[in-house]
Parts: structure tokens; sequence; C-alpha cells
């Protein structure tokens, strides 16, 4: 793996984007060993609005905590995927919301859609857990952090109530990103 | 690997949540506040932590208000700290003013946002470095210290106490917006592992106590109120009884012992880091947040055989006037990178003496400073 | 010959720095003997007093002291109450010093009935910086500031208190002194946020604008201008117009703000143990 690792999560305020940069700063700094930072840009509102939160992952102490070029770029909003798409790296990878984000940026790098939202509206009757759900992809396509050490962090970050549920988003994530490594293999870069 | 196993106490933590960590841990027991974002978190922790171990919180009726609480319990007695950003720093300035002319130890903290007014609430900045300085009105000595980890936010809140008992003054903690929302690995120390000064106690019984009659480092013993020790303290210049004076010589003593009391001990207070300056020929200077984006551009200058270094300051106030001034011998080009429109730059033109250039590079748009943009300054200024 | 006041106060001080028939002396007695009569040990006394003539106070008694800033006695005065609550806490203030710039501060103490005394010297007027009209000065009254006649309506800061929540509210008058010793020492006794309103004069500023050039044209005024509580609850609302009551308002029981942040420590460590 690199030795520093910059992912950018965007959307809009109440998808809970800060949370999940969160989860996956603890996975890494405090249950994979390694360095992590994250930080998050948003409006005055608490929901709506454009909001972003970064992670940097790395080996040794990282210096600048924010994203130079994002290496994994989550976007589940079409404005959040315009605006960041273009400061994705050359051989970094995109994952966003198939319904949410329907005309895909025309890039080389490889592309992941998935209906995420409808997905955890359909198994778990709420969106809440869209969050999740993207964590899993994202650990399940690219190893960014450990399946083990994600799952901790999810199980110590969300409330007691809402664990089981969010666990079990988190798995099926994981199943997610497996399909979307097959299709992939099959049909190139853009996958859904 | 687990970090937890090896018996460390490391956590993933929000700056903000750092600098209650380390409020707690420097032995405070009591805040003031007033909601305002981006500090708001500190108010929340100390709320939530401080009942657990005896010691209060209450959130005012306004910044002004916490300000004096504040100060309040610090001569009842207890290490106090309040938090707030730029709008409510402008309304602490009036007491900020009474604590530091009756030497009362207390923290502040500003976590930065973009300015004047409302500005960017939500958006960082570091503006408000000159206020820092001079916000109160009148000569007045001032510390203010400014982290840019979270690990960082942690040790300068203890650091930030420790300085404020040791010299009675208030101590002006400078979080700017990205550091006191980021979260970061942190090493929580053990009590036993970190140093704790508390404020000097009168040796003499109260008849003979002079309240504001200093010791030989300028620093008078402060008694708190309830301690059997009666005496008074006012805003108005005053005598070492701590009564009004109008007396010149005495209004002269004072005002200079005040400012002394910072000035001729800022070698304690002056802590800064050096990133590769031993043979640089270009140094940036930095401090907050911006400075780990300097601390990137040095190793990226680097890999293109430019010799370039930083200077982090980690003390603003008192400034490092003679580490500036060597280090404008030394090199032919000083960068002073700031997210506000050239503050600290004065200071360091000022310590420069005309040495070597000192140029700035600034951006105001809510944004932080990233490691390409300095070095493109650089590249652009060793043209010319 | 040594009186009860002798025992109170900082020698060094005095003369004091008011101007001859000056109310805020007959005030600081008041002060001074509801605090024996109580039996108070003065090293458990802390007075607090933000700025203006009647803040001054504060330096002339011998117990911890503090003469704060401009209108913020009171949160200076919560911090100290807060972060020891076994300190007996009296807050001074001056009309301009608590119901304008003070006003937000009062108006929350109460609130939270934090257990203060606050007592305010009602001069009707800014005395120190040279007779500006405050919140106080009635309607129709001329100030520096009110040279044509004050057209502000003026707060009732007792009616304001008892609204607020405090859970003690008196008001006396310097023509009163035994009364308004008697209102202090109950207000001082009461747990809570007590105040006690004393109606004072300044022949300086007020009385020489306001066609009282004597300190004793100004202490008939307060006479003239005052009624008791009983009395004044049987006139009429154009009989009311320009006077004052005087008297207890309001005593009630409520608890208070450091006793109910008892309780908040012991419900954090007992949910959250010990950190």
């Amino acid at each position: 793996m690199k030795e520093r690792i910059e992912m950018c999560l965007s959307g809009s305020g109440g998808q809970g984007l800060i949370l999940a940069g969160i989860i996956l700063a603890e996975a890494a700094g405090i249950y994979d060993g390694k360095e992590a930072v994250q930080t998050q840009s948003y409006g005055p509102e608490a929901r709506g609005g454009a909001s972003r939160s970064e992670v940097v992952i790395s080996n040794g102490a990282i210096d600048y905590p924010k994203v130079i070029k994002s290496d994994i770029l989550l976007a589940l909003t079409q404005t959040a995927c315009d605006k960041y798409v273009k400061n994705l790296n050359k051989d970094g990878i995109l994952v966003a919301d198939s319904t949410l984000v329907t005309e895909v940026p025309n890039i080389s790098n490889k592309i992941y859609l998935f209906p995420i939202a409808e997905t955890a509206q359909k198994k778990f009757g709420t969106k809440l857990v869209t969050n999740i759900i993207s964590l899993g992809i994202i650990v399940g396509l690219t190893e960014v952090v450990s399946q083990e050490a994600i799952q901790k962090a999810v199980c110590s970050r969300v409330p007691v109530k809402a664990k089981e549920v969010n666990e079990k988003a988190l798995l099926l994530g994981f199943d997610i990103a497996k399909d979307l490594k097959v299709k992939n293999k099959k049909s190139g870069n853009k996958i859904n | 690997m687990n970090n937890l196993k090896k018996g460390k106490n490391i956590k993933l933590l929000q700056g903000n949540e750092a600098c209650a960590e380390g409020a707690l841990l420097a032995g405070v027991r009591f805040f003031a506040g007033y909601p305002i974002t981006p500090s708001s978190e500190i108010a929340e922790n100390m709320a939530r932590e401080l009942p657990k171990i005896g010691g209060k919180f209450i959130q005012m009726e306004d910044e002004i208000a916490s300000m004096a609480a504040v100060i309040g319990a610090s001569i009842a007695g207890l290490k106090s700290l309040t938090a707030t950003s730029g709008p409510g720093m402008c309304l602490k300035q009036e007491n900020l003013g009474f604590a530091i002319i009756n030497e009362i130890p207390c923290v502040v903290v500003n976590a930065q946002r973009g300015g004047p007014s409302t500005g960017l609430p939500t958006k960082p900045s570091q503006g408000d470095m000159m206020q820092a300085r001079w916000g109160t009105h009148g000569d007045h000595p001032i510390i203010a210290l400014a982290p840019s980890t979270v690990h960082e936010i942690l040790t300068l809140t203890i650091k930030a106490f420790n300085f404020s008992e040791k010299y009675r003054t208030p101590v002006i903690l400078l979080l700017d917006e990205v550091i006191a929302h980021m979260r970061e690995k942190v090493e929580i120390p053990a009590l036993e592992d970190i140093e704790v000064i508390n404020r000097k106690k009168p040796t003499v019984p109260p008849e003979e106590y002079l309240p504001f009659k200093p010791d030989e480092d300028g620093v008078p013993p402060m008694a708190n109120f309830g301690e059997g020790y009666r005496y008074h303290i006012t805003g108005l210049i005053h005598n070492y009884k701590g009564l009004p004076t109008s007396n010149s010589q005495e209004i002269d003593a004072f005002i200079r012992r005040l400012y002394n009391k910072i000035q001729k001990n800022a070698k304690d207070i002056i802590m800064n880091e050096k990133y590769f300056l031993d043979d640089a020929k270009i140094a940036l200077i930095a401090y907050g947040s911006v400075a780990r984006a300097a601390e990137r551009t040095v190793k990226l200058a680097r890999e293109e055989g430019l010799k370039v270094g930083l200077l982090k300051l980690l003390t603003i106030w008192p400034f490092c006037f003679e580490e500036v001034n060597k280090l404008a011998q030394q090199v032919d080009l000083i960068i002073v990178p700031e997210m506000n429109l050239g503050q600290m730059v004065l200071e360091i033109e000022r310590a420069a003496q005309g040495k070597c250039r000192v140029v700035p590079y600034n951006r105001v748009d809510g944004e932080l400073i990233n490691p390409i943009e300095i070095l493109g300054k650089i590249r652009e200024e060793i043209k010319k | 010959m040594k009186t009860v006041i002798d025992e109170y106060i900082r020698k060094a001080m005095f003369p004091n720095m008011w101007c001859p028939g000056c109310g805020n002396g007959i005030v600081l007695g008041a002060i001074i003997r509801a605090i024996d009569d109580l039996g108070w040990d003065k090293d458990e006394i802390v007075a607090v007093s933000g700025i203006g003539c009647s803040s001054r106070i504060t330096g002339y008694v011998d117990f911890c002291s503090m003469n704060t800033t401009h209108g913020r006695a009171l949160p200076f005065a919560t911090g100290i109450k807060m972060a020891n609550p076994d300190l007996k806490v009296i807050v001074v203030m001056g009309d301009g010093d608590c119901s304008a710039i003070g006003g937000n501060h009062f108006i929350h103490a109460a609130r939270r009935n934090i257990d203060l005394t606050a007592i305010i010297i009602n001069n009707m007027i800014y005395g120190m910086t040279g007779g500006q009209y405050s919140p106080l000065t009635p309607t129709g009254k001329f100030g520096s500031t009110a040279p044509y006649g004050n057209i502000d309506q003026s707060f009732d800061l007792a009616e304001l208190a008892i609204a607020a929540g405090a859970s003690y509210v008196a008001r006396g008058t310097v023509y009163n002194p035994r009364q308004s010793t008697s209102l202090i020492k109950k207000a001082l006794d009461k747990k809570g946020f007590s105040v006690v309103e004393i109606i004072s004069d300044c022949p300086v500023s007020y009385g020489k604008m306001n066609k009282m050039k004597s300190p004793v044209d100004m202490l008939k005024w307060i006479k003239d201008i005052t009624v008791s509580k009983k009395a004044w609850d049987g006139l009429s609302p154009d009989e009311k117009r320009g006077k004052y009551a005087i008297g207890e308002f309001l005593s009630k029981d409520r608890p208070d703000y450091t006793e109910l942040y008892e309780e908040i420590i012991k419900k954090a460590q007992e949910s959250g143990g010990n950190k």
C-alpha cells in the first residue's frame, strides 16, 4: 500500500459523512495502529448543504492533515461528485451512489456505482446506515483498513442501540464490494 | 497492532476534545462558557466531565459573563477555563484586561474562524493573532500559544495552565477551525508523567500579606478568597496592598512590573520547533494548522534540492524576536504563510531588521493553505 | 468613640471619595450593621461591585473584596460562589451599573437563583460620570444627557427581579436606614438570589439638575415619593404614579443554583464513573 492514502467522503449534511470519516480514522489509527487524521468541511446547516469529511492514513507521521489529491473519493450527491472528482488522483477510485449521482463523470479512473441509499432503505428501513454501507464498500474494495479494525471502530462509535443494524450494514457493504470487484474484472472501468 | 494492549491510553480525539482532556489533566475544576462555533465541543466536554470529578461547569448568559465567572472562580481557588471564537473573543476583552491587571490565572481558548464580525463560522482563519496581543486596551503583557496538532493541543493546554499559574496571568490558546475540529491519534499521558504547576501561596500571615508585592521573579504570591487573607482586588491601578493609587511612581512601577513579568521570563515561555533549518537558505515561519502544510512543503522542496527549512512557532506571544533575528542573518529569504492578510509577518519583519527578505503568503478564503501553494511561492520568489 | 462600623472598615481607605450628603455612606452603614447583627465571620464574606460611586463600597470594607468591571459584578460573583459555595457573597451595584450595562446579568442571576445578595443603590442617575440619565431615572426628570427631560420609561427593578425568579426582593431608602438595615439583613440571610434596592440621593448631580440643591431637600423628596408596601396596595393607579413602594415584596424558598449543581455532581459521579 502507498505510504500515504488520502480519502474524501463527500455529499450533503445529515448523510453521516463526518461520522464515517471518524470511524475510518479510528479504524486506522487505533485498531490498525497506523497514523490517521480526519478533518471536515461543512456549512452552518445541520442538515443539507455541502459536507465533506477527509481522512489521511499513513504508516508514518502525518504532516499536512488534509487531502491534496484523493486516492479514494466517495460521492453521495451529484454536486459533491462534480466538485471533488477534479481532485481525484490519476490512479484513485470513485465510489458513488448510482441513484444520487446520475451523471457519471467521464474519467479514466475506476468507478464503482451502487444504489447505496436505496439499498439502506430497502434492507434496513432507514437511510441512516448509508454511510456505514459505504464504509463497508470502500474497505471491501480497497482494504485501506482491515475489516476487523473497521468493525471494531463502527461498534465503538455508533450508539449502543444502533450497534446491530450498523454491524449488519457494514457486512452488507463488504458483500457489495465483492460483487463490484467481480463485475469490475468482467467489464472494465464503470461498474454498477 | 493494538496500542491499547501496550497499556498506553491512545485515543482518536478531536482537537477540542484534546483541549478538554489537557485542561482536566492540568487540574482545571471550573469552566464557564457560551456556545459558539467552532469551540462548543470544549464546553460540551467540560459539562460532561467536570462534575464527575467534583468540578463545576456553568453556561453563562454571554461571553462577557463567562470571562467574569472564570476570573471569579479562579480567585476563589479553582483553575478555570473558558473557550470561544472571534466574536466571543471580542466580548471577552474587557474582563481579560481585568484578569491581566489583577494577575488572575486562567486560560482562554480562541478557536479561530474567519472574521471580521460573524465572518465564517465554520471555516478556519488565523485572523486573531494581533487581537490576542493587543485586544484589550492599555499596555499589557500576554502569553499566547498556538498548537498545530491534536497532540499539541493537549500538551499546550497543560502548558497554558502552567504558565498561567506560574506567572499569574491569563493565557490565550489560539486554535483554528482546522485543528479544533480535526481528529487525530493522541496518546493521553498519565497524570504522574506530566508537570503541573500551581500558583504560589503566601508564606506570611494575613496581617503581613501584601497581595501585589512581587517576589524576585516579578510574581506576587496569591491567596485565594476564603483562605483567611482579606484583601481588595480592583481594575484600577493599585499599590502593593491592592488599593487604588494615583501616585505616579507607583503607577509606573506597576505597569512596568506587569509587563516585565512576562518579558523577562520570555526564554522560559517561548517554544518553537525547527525542521531542516541547519543548512537552510530559505526559511518558512508558520504556526497552527498552516505549519503542517509548511512542514510538507519543506519535504517537497528538499526533494527538488531546495534548501528550505521551517521555524514552527508554538509560543506566539511573547514573540521570539532573537530567534527570528538570528535566522534572518542565516537565510536569504523568509516566507510567512498565514490564513490572514499578514499579521505575524509584521512581527517577523520587525525582528529580521532588514537582514533578509521577508515575504508574506496569505489566504483568507476559509480554506487551509496547502503545501503545493507554498512551494509555488518559493519557486516564484527565488526567481526574483 | 468606637462604633460597630470601625470593626468592618479599611481605615487606610478613608476619608471616602463620596460627595458630602451622598447616600452611599448610609447604605454602607446599613450593610455593616446587618452583617454584624448576623454575626458573620469577616473571613467568609466576599464583597463584589462593578463601576460607579456606589461600587467603591467594596474598597471600604474589610472583607475579601472586588471592584470589578462596569455591570459585571454579578457574573464575577457567580464564579466565586460556584467555586466556593461556603463563601457569603454580597454584590453592591449602582442603578446604571445593575440595570443598564449589567441588566442581562441581573435577570440571569435571578433566573438561576444563585445564592448571592444584590444590593442596588438607586440614586436614579450616573453620578460618577456627571449626571447622565439611567434606566431608573424617572420619566420627565433631567440629566446631563437629558437636558430637555427624560423620555425613557424607567424599570421597576423590584418587579423585574420578581419576574426573573429571585427568592427575596425588597426596597428601602436612605431616608429609612433602620428599615434598610433590616431588609438587607433578611436578604443576606436568605438562600437564593436576594435583591434589595435602596433609593438613595445624589445631591451633586441629580439634585442639582432637578431643583433639589441640598441633601436635605433630596431626603425629603425621597420621603415624599415612597409609601409602605401596605399603603401602596391600597392606592389607585393614578395615586401610584411617580411613587415607589418600600418594604418586603417577596420572600420564597426555591433551590439555589449551587445546591442544584451539587445534585449534578452526584448524578455525574453515579452514572459516569470516576475520571
